[in-house]
């Protein structure tokens, strides 16, 4: 339904195009034909306007490209004419029109180049063409239209998509018109005379109904070269020029300003458009609206100050100072005087005398002389504001003058006669004062702020002296001449190991009973933005203790801050200790603290703490080392030692310590003792603190070398442990230590897979004293009693000690280490020979030997016993046998020996069937192979 | 023949800015500062493309109504500007060129004096 609706409209509207294109296309045929029967000598007029109906009517019919064509040809034709003064503003109007249709289309085409182009050529054309010179106003707004127009179908084309650059804008257009306003007004007032009457023939009454544009009232459709009436003519322009007078040029001007501020600021011209700020700001004190005109320069000065282009600021300084006399704005008045009488000002010394004069009036409370060039009933308007202030009798209220953001008639500099000072000495600030004024000029009161406002009362210098008193004084300032100012004082105990800095300075201007102005610098003065930035940088510094007078002002240093240091320390502080320490022992430090001072010092803080490296903390996140106050006290990183309430000249105390280090290396402990000493500052006194630090070095060394190792029954040093069977661990302590240490006993913390081999296991190395390089063994018989073959974790071992000259007062130290793992396998067969440990010559020795299968298979066994010559020998000498699943099968034997002495015992051999060839290694570690045979003494 | 001439510093400050002696100087001091919104573009665009050596002369700004801009800057980045009248169609730029050359000349010149601290306004003799 709606598509068919849709569908019918879209018709109709073709229709409807087809009837009106075609409708159009038969009139500019028409118009063309009326056209062929003309000739250019007698047509010359006629020319232009077929063309410009052809092309009007191709506009119409939507035929852009074929309209631009006939414009342009009608533009060629008006070009063409013969300019007079009588026709030249008809002429200029057509023109107008039929350029802005060109500009218009070339921009629709999108080609901005050939509307830009286009205008150029028509302003080259016309700009000359002033005609009438009574009625040049009339050529300027012409002209001023011609950009703003522009501008606007620039800006029009730039919305619907179009991109322009830095150098090519609106912006740049509407600064034209905007100038050429400002010609306009200058022309209409050099024009047109203010007693001007409108003529009472009234040759503008038809203005508004006339047949052509551009041509004149009193002489509508005249074409020839003269003018018919002199009278009329005359009157006639004296109509325009009384209409002109009515115009306010200034608020023409001031929107093409801010038009093209808008656009300069959109294509980053920062620069261009302070400079339309400072014209529009001209144009508002024009327009004599002078606070306005003052808060816009006032806007742009700072950028103008800060990049130093003196004259531009010099000149807009000046014009602000006329806005401030002529609305009277006090505050604007001192500070931009202030100002312009300063160094950078490019004002004759004249005029700089002038404006001081005028400042020391505003302080006595008298009028100022007027600025020059004012408009003359502005003048009388801002006479009689000041007056009835004057008059009025009360004070206006004092103002503040921010100076670092100005280049001021005075500048100052503070500094702090050192980087740092120390606490029982005075601190002193050198303030220096120099004055670029035309004449000698007197504050009345000096005041320096700091950072901590206590010191503020010792910074002040009131001069009582009236103004305009000429006697030298403590704030007389001479011009070209520089004034120090010396301030001292005591600091605060509270300040000490603080930074001090001067907050400000402030500079009162006037009587402090009457009007004044604050001048205010904060930090230091010396502002950045006065000095040259390279010359900062390449003149050589001086230094702070140089003597002022004779340096120049420009190179003078500022130091605006300082630090207080704490009194130096007057302290005999000693760290006493027997190195090395060893580790994980207490280790008795003592802290000796003699007072060197001349007087009694009290309230004694003293700590002890580790210092870290900085590349140990990352490495070591685990704190190594602890200290202790006591032994029964938690240990901590840092710890305090009792207050002394007070400690005479010469007398020493003793502290002690404990630190327990985790592990070797050497240590730096920092030892901090602070008091308080009583002095005397310039004749009173006052507790004074203070604190002196030392850093002392402990080296740790480890007191032992454990060597653990492990081995069979037979002392047979092993790699390996067989499971179920019983192996001894061999522990060798090596004293490293230099002093003797006592070692109260031992013990084996023993992991889940092994256990010992007796019921109980007794330290061997009880009440054992050892010496440097002394060592101790013992060992232990231990048993795996896992069952899978694995590496097996055999524990860790530990020992007890201290040293020996430390006696009781210590507790045991321990020393633990870990016992190596090894790697614990099966054997398929455990063989225990059962047998005394010695036997007699020529008497029965019993021989029992136990074969245990450890496998889940029944085993079949073969043994042999060989024979031997120190033996005789009963039992089995070779046997076959089963050994059914984690069962036993013992042999036995009686040996009778033959001789005595360690003889060999008779072998034997055992085989399984299944693992052949295996057993005998195995067995050799544990079958003893000799035995001691003792002479029997009974026989 | 050109109308104005300036010496601008690296930090934008006017180091020295000469004008016909009949003409508004201020004028001219506005239009030398209004141009350095055009040469900092040109400077910034130019560092951000490439490393290579730049060209020193920069060509025309910007054109007004009345008056052409011609804008150089040095490697240290002392920039240089000559004003001359739209009016004046004997000048080419060729010619332009060489003002700039032969006025970079001269500063370099005076640079070398050694009692010229950097930075310090230019006094002309």
């Amino acid at each position: 339904m709606l598509s068919g609706l849709s569908c019918l409209l879209f018709r109709l509207e073709n229709a409807f195009y087809e009837l009106a294109q075609a409708y159009y296309h038969h009139e500019s045929r028409v118009v063309k034909a009326h056209r062929d029967h003309l000739n250019k000598t007698t047509h010359a007029l006629l020319f232009v306007r077929h063309q410009f109906k052809v092309a009007f009517y191709n506009e119409l019919k939507q035929d852009s490209h074929t309209a631009l064509k006939h414009y342009r040809q009608a533009y060629l034709h008006l070009h063409e004419l013969r300019i007079t003064d009588y026709n030249l503003l008809e002429i200029k109007t057509n023109s107008c029109i039929v350029n802005f249709k060109i500009c218009k289309l070339c921009f629709e085409h999108n080609t901005p180049l050939d509307a830009i182009s286009q205008f150029r050529r028509h302003v080259d054309i016309y700009k000359s063409k002033i005609g009438t010179a009574d009625l040049a106003f009339e050529h300027s707004a012409w002209m001023s239209k011609q950009f703003a127009v522009f501008g606007d179908l620039f800006e029009e084309a730039i919305r619907a998509g179009l991109t322009a650059i830095q150098t090519q804008h609106p912006g740049f257009y509407y600064q034209e018109a905007a100038r050429y306003a400002i010609a306009r007004k200058q022309l209409c007032r050099g024009l047109c005379p203010a007693e001007l009457k409108y003529p009472a023939s009234d040759p503008l009454a038809e203005a508004d109904k006339m047949e052509y544009y551009g041509q004149r009232p009193w002489r509508q459709g005249h074409q020839s070269l003269e003018a018919p009436s002199v009278q009329k003519e005359r009157e006639g322009i004296q109509a325009l020029q009384y209409r002109e007078c009515q115009v306010d040029h200034s608020w023409l001007v001031i929107p093409l300003l801010s038009s093209a501020i808008a656009q300069f600021k959109k294509y980053k011209s920062p620069r261009m458009k302070r400079y339309l700020v400072v014209q529009m700001g001209e144009e508002y004190y024009h327009a004599k609206d002078y606070s306005k005109a003052l808060a816009l320069l006032g806007r742009v000065t700072w950028e103008y100050r800060s990049e130093r282009w003196w004259s531009i600021l010099t000149n807009i300084l000046q014009l602000s100072l006329r806005c401030a006399y002529l609305v009277m704005s006090f505050e604007e008045y001192v500070t931009v005087s202030i100002e312009l009488m300063g160094r950078y000002a490019q004002v004759p010394r004249e005029e700089k005398i002038r404006i001081q004069m005028n400042l020391h009036k505003i302080f006595q409370d008298e009028v100022p002389e007027p600025e020059h060039g004012c408009e003359h009933d502005s003048v009388e308007k801002g006479r009689a504001l000041w007056t009835t202030i004057s008059a009025g009798g009360k004070s206006r209220s004092p103002i503040v003058v921010e100076m670092n953001s100005i280049t001021a008639f005075v500048e100052c500099k503070a500094c702090f006669t050192a980087d740092s000072f120390l606490c029982e000495s005075p601190v002193t600030v050198k303030l220096g004062l120099h004055s670029f004024a035309p004449m000698p000029i007197r504050f009345s009161q000096l005041s320096v702020r700091f950072s901590n406002e206590a010191y503020n009362q010792f910074g002040i210098v009131v001069d009582e002296n009236a103004v305009d008193d000429p006697i030298e004084s403590t704030s007389y300032l001479k011009p070209g001449q520089t004034l120090w100012h010396t301030f001292q004082f005591i600091v605060e105990q509270d300040d000490v190991d603080c930074n001090l800095s001067i907050a400000g300075v402030d500079l009162v201007l006037g009587s402090l009973e009457g009007c004044c102005a604050t001048l205010r610098w904060t930090d230091g003065g010396g502002d950045a933005i006065v000095h040259p930035f390279a010359t900062q940088v390449h003149r050589k510094k001086v230094a702070l203790n140089a003597d002022f007078s004779v340096v120049s002002w420009d190179v003078l240093p500022s130091n605006y801050s300082t630090h207080i240091s704490p009194r130096e320390a007057n302290l005999d502080v000693q760290l006493l200790q027997k190195g090395p320490a060893l580790v994980n022992e207490f280790y008795l430090m003592t802290v000796s603290i003699t007072n060197t001072e001349v007087a009694q010092i009290s309230n004694v803080r003293t700590s002890i703490s580790v210092v870290t490296a900085v590349a140990d903390a990352v490495a070591t996140a685990q704190p190594n080392t602890f200290l202790y106050e006591d032994i029964d006290l938690p240990c901590s990183q840092l710890i305090s030692m009792p207050l002394l309430e007070e400690l005479k000249p010469n007398q020493k105390v003793d502290n002690v310590a404990y630190v327990r280090c985790v592990d070797s290396g050497a240590r730096l402990m920092c030892i901090q003792v602070s008091y308080q000493i009583p002095i005397d500052i310039s004749g009173k006194m006052s507790m004074c603190n203070c604190m002196k630090e030392i850093t002392s070095s402990i080296e740790v060394c480890e007191p032992f070398n454990i060597t653990v190792s492990l081995t069979n029954m037979k002392f047979e040093k092993i790699e390996k442990v067989q499971l179920g069977e019983a192996f001894l661990s061999r522990m060798e302590v090596k004293c490293l230590s230099p002093w003797p240490v006592a070692l109260q006993g031992s013990s084996l913390n023993l992991a889940k897979l092994v256990k010992f081999a007796d019921e109980e296991s007794l330290s061997q190395l009880t009440d054992v004293s050892l010496k440097q390089n002394d060592c101790a063994v013992e060992f232990r018989c231990l048993l795996s009693s896992g069952q899978t073959p694995s590496e097996i974790d055999i524990g860790s071992y530990s020992i007890e000690w201290r040293r020996v000259q430390n006696g009781a007062a210590v507790p045991f130290a321990s020393t633990t280490v870990s016992l190596p793992t090894v790697e614990a396998e099966p054997i398929p067969l455990s063989l225990h020979v059962d047998m005394p440990a010695y036997g007699h010559m020529k008497a029965v020795l019993p021989l029992t030997y136990l074969l245990h299968n450890q496998t889940p298979f029944v085993q079949d066994m073969e043994i042999a016993m060989e024979s031997s010559e120190a033996f005789m020998l009963s039992g089995h000498k070779q046997l076959f046998f089963r050994i059914l699943p984690d069962s036993q099968h013992i042999l036995r034997y009686n040996l009778f020996p033959l001789f005595p002495g360690y003889v060999t015992l008779p072998r034997l051999r055992v085989n399984m069937v299944r693992y052949s060839g295996v057993l005998d290694q195995l067995l050799s570690s544990v079958v003893p192979t000799h035995i001691f045979i003792k002479v029997c003494m009974v026989l | 023949m050109a109308v104005c001439v300036a010496v601008i510093a690296k930090e934008n400050y006017p180091l020295y800015i000469k004008t016909l002696p009949n003409e508004n100087e201020l004028k001219f001091h506005y239009t030398v500062h209004t141009s350095l919104d055009v040469i900092e573009e040109r400077i910034h665009s130019v560092s951000k493309n490439t490393n290579d050596l730049r060209e020193l002369y920069l060509g025309l700004l910007y054109p007004t109504e009345d008056y052409k801009v011609y804008g150089y800057v040095t490697n240290s980045r002392i920039k240089f500007i000559i004003v001359i009248e739209s009016t004046n169609a004997t000048i080419r730029d060729n010619e332009i060129r060489s003002m700039f050359r032969k006025l970079h000349n001269a500063y370099t010149d005076m640079v070398c004096n050694p009692f010229y601290t950097n930075g310090d306004i230019i006094e002309s003799t």
